[in-house]
C-alpha cells in the first residue's frame, strides 16, 4: 500500500500494556482531506490509537506515518503537535485557571519558543482569528470568563475552538458531542463538515445519529483491530459489528 | 484591569511603592534621626528586617516555580546558599591581611589548613563585579543543569520534590568537608568590608537594607512582568495540565526550565544580600530543613500571588524571632503546626483567603452558565431531552465549586 | 621393715630429687629476685627480668606479673623482696615465688620496685614465651602468637623443643609460624629462610603481611624476590577479602535501608503519599526500645536478653498507632494532593521530634545490645558482628512476612487493588478509606519495628529519623513504587554501592555520588526500576 497521498498511515500496529494487547495488528489509512468516523465498543482501542498517533504511547510494532513522510513513532507529543496533528480529548482538558480568550491564545498556531512568548504582544491578526473562533463556538460573550466557571458543554466547545485555533492538518476528535443537546450535536456536525473542507479529520463517536449526519466512511474497531470498514449502512449491517457493538 | 486579576495589578503597584519608600525612609530614620527620638529605627532592627526582606525574596523565587508552575522545590535553599557563598568569598578576600593570621592572600581557614595558595575557584572573587556575576551564574547554572535532567525525564510531583531535596542534601555534605575549600563546617565569616565600607557600620547596614528592599521591589516587578506575559500564561497552563500543553505543541520541559533558572538566580541574589547582613555563611544553609521552611512562608502568604509569599515570609520569620526569644521550646511545635494548619485549612494562604472573599462572584458566573446551557433561550424549541452529562467523572478529588485551584503538575 | 624402709628411702630420694633441683633453681631464682631491691634504673631492671625469664621456669610468672602490676616491693631494712598488697596504712607482704604470707609492714618501711611501660611490655612478652610449656593449649597458642610477633632468633631452640613435643596440630602450626618468624631474623642458611617465607605467606593475614614487607625491605637477592612474590600474593588475596568485607558491610547497610524504607514504599505505593514523618516512626520505635530497656533495667534485670523481643510488638503498636492518628486526622483530608501531604507530614515530623525532645531530652540515650547480639566471629578474613547479622536476618524475615501479607491475605489483595486502580477498587466494594488507614498504620508500624533494630546499631536521639529519611526516599525512588521486590533490590544495591564507593571516595563523597547517580538513573527510568505499568497507573 502506498503512503503517498495519505495523511495518516497505520500498518500492523500493535501495543501491549503489561500483557494486555490494547492494539492488535491495526491497519488504517486516511487520505488527505478525508474525514473518517471511528466507532466501536469500549476498550476497542480507539483512544489508544489516538495516543499512538499523537505520540503519547509508543507502539511495540508497526508503522505509523503522517503525511506519507514522517514516522510518528520517532517524535514526542509537542513535535507531533507542531507538525500538524491536533487532538480534542474525551474529557475536556482545557486550562481552568485561564480565561476563554487565553485558552485560545495559547492554542493559536504560531511560535512555541520561550523568549518570544515573554515579549509577545497580540497582533491584529491574532485578535481577528480569536474573534472568529469565538464566533463559531458561540463563546463570544464569555471571552473574559474563567474557564472553571463554564458548563461542561461550553468547555467542549472551547476545546473544539482550541483545536480550530491550532489549525492542524489532521484533527483527532474524541467524542465531541458527549453531553451536548440535539441542537448542539447538529451544530457540531455542520462545523466538522466545514472544517473537513480544508482539513483531514478523524472522529471517534458513539452517537450513531451524529455519525450519520457526518455521512462519511466508518471504521469499526474491536479488541484492538479493525472489524469492519465502509459506509455506515454497510458497517451497521455487518453481523459481527451488530454482535459486539450495535446490538439488535 | 480585567476581572481575572482581581485587582492584583494594583496590589503589585502598592507593594512596589511600599518597598521603594521603605528603602528610602528606614535608612533616614536610622541614620539621620537622633537615637532618642521615637522615630529612630535602631540598627539591630535594620539588620533584622533587612534579613527578612532577603527571606521574602527567597520566598518570592519559590513562588515563581511553585505557585505558578507547580514545581515544589524542596531545595531552593541551595540556590540561596550558593549565592551567599559567592558573596562570602568576595567578603573573605576583602579581609586581606586583617585576618587573624595576617595573610594578605589567604583567608584564615586556609592558613589554618596549611594551604600555600588560593585554590583556582577563588580567583576573581576579589573583584566585586565578578562576585556579583557568580552570585547569579552559579545558582543559575546548577538550576539549568539539574532542571534539564529532571524535566527532560518528565519527573514530576513528589518524585521531583524528593530529588530537589537530595540535591541540597548532597551539597550540604559536600560543603561541610573542610577540604572543599569553602571553610568547612565553620563557613565563611569575620567579614570586614564590602565595597570599601565597613560591614558593621550603621551606614553600611542601612545601605544593605535599602539594597534588599530595592532588590525585592525589582524582583516583584520582574516576576509580575513574567507571569502576566504570554509565557506566564503558558507557565500556569503547564502547572494545571502539563500534557495538554504538550499536545498543543509547547515544550513543557523548556517552559519549566526557564522559570526554574530565573527562580534560582533570584534566590542566589537573596542569599548574596543576606550574607553581609548576618555576617556569616555556613553549610547549614544547605540543610533540607531550611528549604522546606521556605515553602511554609510561601504557603502561608498565598502561593501564586507574588505578594503573598512576601507577606508570609515576613510574618513567619517575625513569629520565629518572637518564639525563639520568648519560648524557644515551643517554636518547632508552632512551625510544625503551621505546616499542618496551612495545608488543611488555608491551602491558598492568607492572600488566597482574601481573594476568595472578594471574588464570591465567580460562583454566580458559573451558575449563570449552567442555566444558559439548560436552554433558557427563547429562540430554542423546548428541548425534548437533555443528554446526561456523560463526561463528568465520578469520584474526582476536587471539591465541587471550589473554583480555580493551582494544582500540582502531575 | 625392709619394705617400709625402702619405701621411705624412695620417697625421700624422690623428694630430694624433686626438691633438690627445685631448691637449687629456687635459690638461683631467689638470688636473682633479690637483685630487684638494689637495682638502679630501668635498663638494669630489665636485665634482671630477662635473667629471670631465661631460666624458663614457670614459677617466675608470679613475681614478674607482680612487678608489671606495680606490686613488687622490697623492705628497706633488709632489702628482702616481696609481693605486696596495700591495706590501710600497711602493706601485706607475701613470698614472691610461693605467695606464702610474710607478714605486714608499714608503708614507710617498704618501697616499690619501679616499673615503666617499656618494662611492662618486655615482661609481658617474656611471660608469653614462658608459657610455651603450659598445659592449656590456648595459653600455648597465645605464647606462640606473641613469639611470632616478636621474633627472637635465640628462641629457636626452645621453639624446636616445644614443636617436637607438641601434640595438638593447631598449636603446632602456630609454633612453626613463630619459629619461621624467628628464622628470618636469624643467621640460618637461605634455604631455611625461603621455607620460612612460604610458611608465613601461608598464614595470609595482615600481621604476616607486615612482617614480610618489613623483611623484604631489609634483605636482598633471592630472599628479597621470594619475599616480594609472597607479599604480592598476599596483597591480592587480602584485596579479595577486603572486597568481601565491603560486600558484607553493603549488605548490612542494605538491610538497614530495607527496614527503614519498606514501610514508606508501601504507603507510597498504595496511597501515593510521601510521609515525611516516616523517619520519626523509626525514631519512636527506637525510643520504645529504650523505654522497655529502662523498665527492665530497673525492675526486671534478668529479662534484659528478652528486651528486644518485648520491644518489637510494642514498637509496632506505638508507631502504628501514631500513624493511624496521622492518617485519620490529617492525611485523610488531603487525598489527591500529594504535595500538600508531603508538607503536612513534614509538619508532623517537626512536632514529633520536638515532643520526643521535650520528654526525653535532646541527647543520645543508651540502648544496649542483648548478649546474643554482642560480639563477633570470623569467617576467614571477614569479621562479622552478631548484631549486624541478626539485623540482616531480621530484615529479610520482615520482608518475607510482608510479602506474605501482600500476596496471600485478603487485606494484601485489597491493598494491591487500590495501588493499581483506586477508583475501580472502590467501585468493586473495597472500602478504600479503611485500606488507606490500615496501610498507613502498617507502614508506620514496620518503621517502628525498624527502629527497634536500628537502636542496636545507631545512636538513639530525636534526630534519628532525619538520618534515614533521605536514604529511604532514594530506595523508594530507585526501586520503584508499590513493588516490594523493587524495594529489596533497591535497598541492597544502594547499600552495596555506597560501601563500595566509600574506600575510593570517602563516606561523604560516596553518598554524594550515590545521590547524583540516582538523579541520573531517573532519566532512564523515571518511575524506578520496577515500576508498575499500565494506563490506570498514573502516579
Amino acid at each position: 500500500m502506498s503512503k503517498s497521498g495519505t495523511i495518516l498511515y497505520l500498518d500492523g500496529v500493535s501495543v501491549a500494556f503489561d500483557g494486555f494487547r490494547a492494539i492488535n495488528n491495526l491497519s488504517l489509512v486516511l487520505d488527505k482531506g478525508e474525514m473518517r468516523a471511528i466507532i466501536g465498543p469500549n476498550g476497542a482501542g480507539k483512544t489508544t490509537m489516538m495516543d499512538i498517533v499523537t505520540g503519547k504511547t509508543r507502539p511495540d510494532e508497526g508503522e505509523v506515518f503522517f503525511d506519507g513522510l514522517v514516522d510518528l513513532t520517532k517524535h514526542d507529543e509537542a513535535e507531533i503537535a507542531m507538525m500538524g496533528i491536533g487532538r480534542k480529548f474525551q474529557k475536556p482538558t482545557v486550562f481552568e485557571s485561564h480565561t476563554v480568550e487565553d485558552n485560545l491564545l495559547l492554542a493559536l498556531k504560531g511560535s512555541r519558543s520561550i523568549f518570544p512568548a515573554l515579549f509577545h504582544r497580540s497582533s491584529a491578526e491574532e485578535k481577528k482569528s480569536i474573534d472568529g473562533i469565538l464566533g463559531v463556538t458561540r463563546l463570544g460573550d464569555k471571552r473574559n470568563m474563567l474557564v472553571a466557571n463554564l458548563s461542561h458543554g461550553q468547555k467542549q466547545w472551547l476545546e473544539i475552538g482550541m483545536l480550530l485555533a491550532q489549525d492542524p492538518k489532521l484533527l483527532l476528535v474524541d467524542e465531541p458531542v458527549a453531553g451536548m443537546t440535539d441542537a448542539e450535536t447538529e451544530e457540531t456536525a455542520r462545523l466538522l463538515k466545514d472544517i473537513n473542507e480544508t482539513h483531514s479529520v478523524i472522529v471517534v463517536e458513539h452517537d450513531m445519529h451524529f455519525v450519520r449526519e457526518l455521512g462519511v466512511k466508518v471504521t469499526c474497531l474491536h479488541e484492538g483491530s479493525v472489524l469492519s470498514e465502509g459506509s455506515l449502512d454497510f458497517v451497521s449491517a455487518d453481523d459481527r459489528v451488530v454482535e459486539v457493538y450495535l446490538g439488535r | 484591569m480585567s476581572a481575572r486579576l482581581f485587582g492584583s495589578d494594583l496590589r503589585i503597584l502598592i507593594t512596589i511603592s511600599i518597598l521603594v519608600s521603605v528603602a528610602i525612609i528606614v535608612p533616614v530614620l536610622n541614620l539621620a534621626v537622633h537615637p532618642d527620638s521615637a522615630f529612630h529605627v535602631p540598627p539591630y532592627l535594620v539588620a533584622l528586617v533587612g534579613k527578612y526582606l532577603c527571606y521574602a525574596l527567597l520566598a518570592l523565587s519559590l513562588d515563581l516555580v511553585w505557585g505558578y508552575c507547580g514545581i515544589l522545590s524542596l531545595g531552593h535553599g541551595a540556590f540561596f546558599a550558593l549565592g551567599g557563598y559567592a558573596m562570602g568569598m568576595y567578603l573573605m578576600r576583602q579581609i586581606g591581611s586583617r585576618g587573624v593570621y595576617g595573610n594578605p592572600n589567604l583567608p584564615d581557614f586556609m592558613v589554618f589548613l596549611n594551604w600555600k595558595e588560593l585554590p583556582w575557584f577563588w580567583y576573581g572573587f576579589d573583584q566585586f563585579w565578578f562576585a556579583a556575576l557568580m552570585v547569579m551564574v552559579v545558582p543559575g547554572l546548577l538550576a539549568l543543569v539539574f532542571g534539564w535532567f529532571a524535566f527532560r525525564s518528565r519527573v514530576t510531583g513528589v518524585y521531583l520534590s524528593i530529588i530537589t531535596q537530595a540535591m541540597t542534601y548532597a551539597l550540604l555534605l559536600a560543603f561541610f568537608r573542610n577540604d572543599m575549600g569553602f571553610g568547612g563546617n565553620n563557613g565563611l565569616t569575620d567579614f570586614k568590608e564590602i565595597l570599601g565600607f565597613n560591614v558593621q557600620a550603621d551606614a553600611t547596614r542601612s545601605g544593605l537594607f535599602a539594597a534588599s528592599a530595592l532588590a525585592l521591589a525589582l524582583a516583584v516587578f520582574v516576576t509580575w512582568l513574567i507571569t502576566t506575559s504570554k509565557y506566564g500564561k503558558i507557565l500556569i497552563a503547564v502547572r494545571d495540565a502539563e500534557s495538554r500543553t504538550r499536545f498543543l505543541g509547547w515544550r513543557a520541559e523548556n517552559v519549566k526550565l526557564f522559570a526554574f533558572t530565573v527562580s534560582a538566580v533570584m534566590a542566589g541574589i537573596a542569599g548574596a544580600l543576606y550574607v553581609p547582613q548576618v555576617g556569616i555563611i555556613n553549610p547549614g544553609e544547605f540543610d533540607p530543613a531550611n528549604s522546606i521552611e521556605v515553602v511554609v512562608w510561601t504557603a502561608v502568604g498565598g502561593r501564586g500571588t507574588i505578594v503573598g509569599p512576601i507577606i508570609g515570609a515576613l510574618l513567619v520569620n517575625a513569629g520565629k524571632s518572637w518564639f525563639t526569644g520568648a519560648i524557644p521550646e515551643l517554636w518547632l511545635f508552632a512551625l510544625g503546626g503551621l505546616f499542618v494548619g496551612v495545608t488543611l485549612f488555608l491551602p491558598r494562604g492568607i492572600l488566597g483567603l482574601w481573594d476568595q472573599w472578594r471574588n464570591s462572584g465567580g460562583k454566580a458566573e458559573r451558575e449563570a452558565s449552567i442555566a444558559e446551557e439548560k436552554g433558557i433561550d427563547p429562540d430554542e424549541p423546548p428541548p425534548a431531552l437533555v443528554r446526561a452529562q456523560s463526561g463528568e467523572q465520578s469520584g474526582t478529588w476536587t471539591k465541587p465549586g471550589s473554583g480555580p485551584e493551582p494544582q500540582p503538575a502531575e | 621393715m625392709t619394705i617400709l624402709f625402702r619405701r621411705l628411702l624412695t620417697t625421700i630420694l624422690l623428694a630430694l630429687a624433686l626438691t633438690a633441683p627445685a631448691s637449687a633453681d629456687e635459690a638461683a631464682l631467689r638470688a636473682t629476685i633479690a637483685k630487684f631491691a638494689t637495682v638502679k634504673g630501668f635498663p638494669a631492671t630489665e636485665a634482671i627480668v630477662r635473667e629471670l625469664a631465661a631460666a624458663g621456669d614457670p614459677a617466675v610468672e608470679k613475681p614478674l606479673a607482680a612487678l608489671a602490676d606495680g606490686n613488687l616491693y622490697f623492705r628497706k631494712s633488709d632489702s628482702a623482696v616481696f609481693i605486696g598488697a596495700e591495706s590501710g596504712a600497711n602493706v601485706k607482704l607475701s613470698d614472691p615465688l610461693t605467695g606464702a604470707d610474710a607478714g605486714e609492714e608499714p608503708k614507710a618501711s617498704v618501697s616499690k620496685v619501679r616499673v615503666n611501660n617499656g618494662l611492662r611490655r618486655t615482661i609481658r612478652d617474656l611471660l608469653g614465651t614462658l608459657t610455651l610449656g603450659s598445659d592449656d593449649p590456648a595459653v600455648r597458642i597465645a605464647a606462640a602468637e606473641t613469639m611470632f610477633r616478636n621474633a627472637d632468633p635465640t628462641a629457636i631452640p626452645g621453639l624446636d623443643a616445644a614443636i617436637a613435643k607438641e601434640t595438638v596440630t593447631s598449636v603446632k602450626a602456630k609454633l612453626e609460624l613463630a619459629r619461621a618468624s624467628a628464622v628470618l631474623k636469624s643467621d640460618l642458611p637461605e634455604a631455611e629462610k625461603l621455607v620460612a617465607i612460604e610458611l608465613i605467606a601461608g598464614r595470609g593475614d595482615r600481621e604476616a603481611l607486615s612482617l614480610l614487607t618489613a623483611y623484604e625491605a631489609s634483605t636482598e637477592g633471592t630472599l628479597k624476590d621470594a619475599a616480594s612474590a609472597a607479599v604480592t600474593r598476599m596483597n591480592s588475596s587480602l584485596a579479595v577479602w577486603a572486597a568481601a568485607q565491603n560486600v558484607w558491610f553493603g549488605l548490612s547497610l542494605g538491610s538497614v535501608l530495607l527496614l527503614a524504607a519498606i514501610g514508606l514504599a508501601i504507603t507510597f505505593g498504595v496511597m501515593g503519599v510521601i510521609n515525611m514523618a516516616h523517619g520519626e516512626m523509626v525514631m519512636l520505635g527506637a525510643y520504645t526500645t529504650f523505654v522497655v530497656q529502662e523498665i527492665i533495667r530497673t525492675s526486671f534485670p534478668d529479662l534484659f536478653d528478652w528486651s528486644l523481643l518485648i520491644a518489637l510488638p510494642l514498637a509496632f503498636l506505638v508507631a502504628g498507632g501514631v500513624g493511624l492518628i496521622i492518617e485519620r486526622g490529617i492525611i485523610r483530608f488531603l487525598y489527591g494532593r500529594p504535595l500538600e501531604t508531603l508538607l503536612a507530614t513534614w509538619g508532623v515530623s517537626l512536632i514529633l521530634q520536638q515532643t520526643v525532645r521535650t520528654i526525653f531530652g535532646p541527647t543520645n540515650r543508651e540502648v544496649g545490645n542483648p548478649s546474643w547480639m554482642s560480639g563477633a566471629f570470623s569467617l576467614g578474613e571477614l569479621s562479622i558482628t552478631w548484631n549486624r547479622l541478626w539485623i540482616l536476618v531480621f530484615s529479610l524475615a520482615v520482608f518475607f512476612l510482608l510479602l506474605f501479607v501482600m500476596k496471600r491475605t485478603s487485606w494484601g489483595l485489597q491493598m494491591r487493588a487500590v495501588t493499581a486502580n483506586r477508583r475501580m477498587a472502590s467501585s468493586m466494594g473495597i472500602r478504600t478509606p479503611w485500606v488507606d488507614a490500615l496501610t498507613f498504620a502498617l507502614g508506620s508500624g514496620i518503621a517502628g519495628i525498624a527502629g527497634v533494630a536500628l537502636s542496636q546499631v545507631d545512636n538513639v536521639s530525636p534526630n534519628l529519623g532525619q538520618g534515614y529519611i533521605i536514604d529511604s526516599f532514594m530506595v523508594v525512588v530507585f526501586g520503584g513504587v508499590g513493588n516490594l521486590w523493587g524495594t529489596l533490590v533497591g535497598a541492597f544495591s544502594l547499600g552495596v554501592l555506597n560501601k563500595f564507593l566509600e574506600p575510593y571516595a570517602g563516606a561523604v563523597l560516596g553518598k554524594i555520588l550515590v545521590l547524583v547517580l540516582i538523579i541520573l538513573f531517573i532519566q532512564k527510568r523515571p518511575r524506578g526500576m520496577f515500576a508498575l505499568k499500565g494506563r490506570a497507573v498514573e502516579a
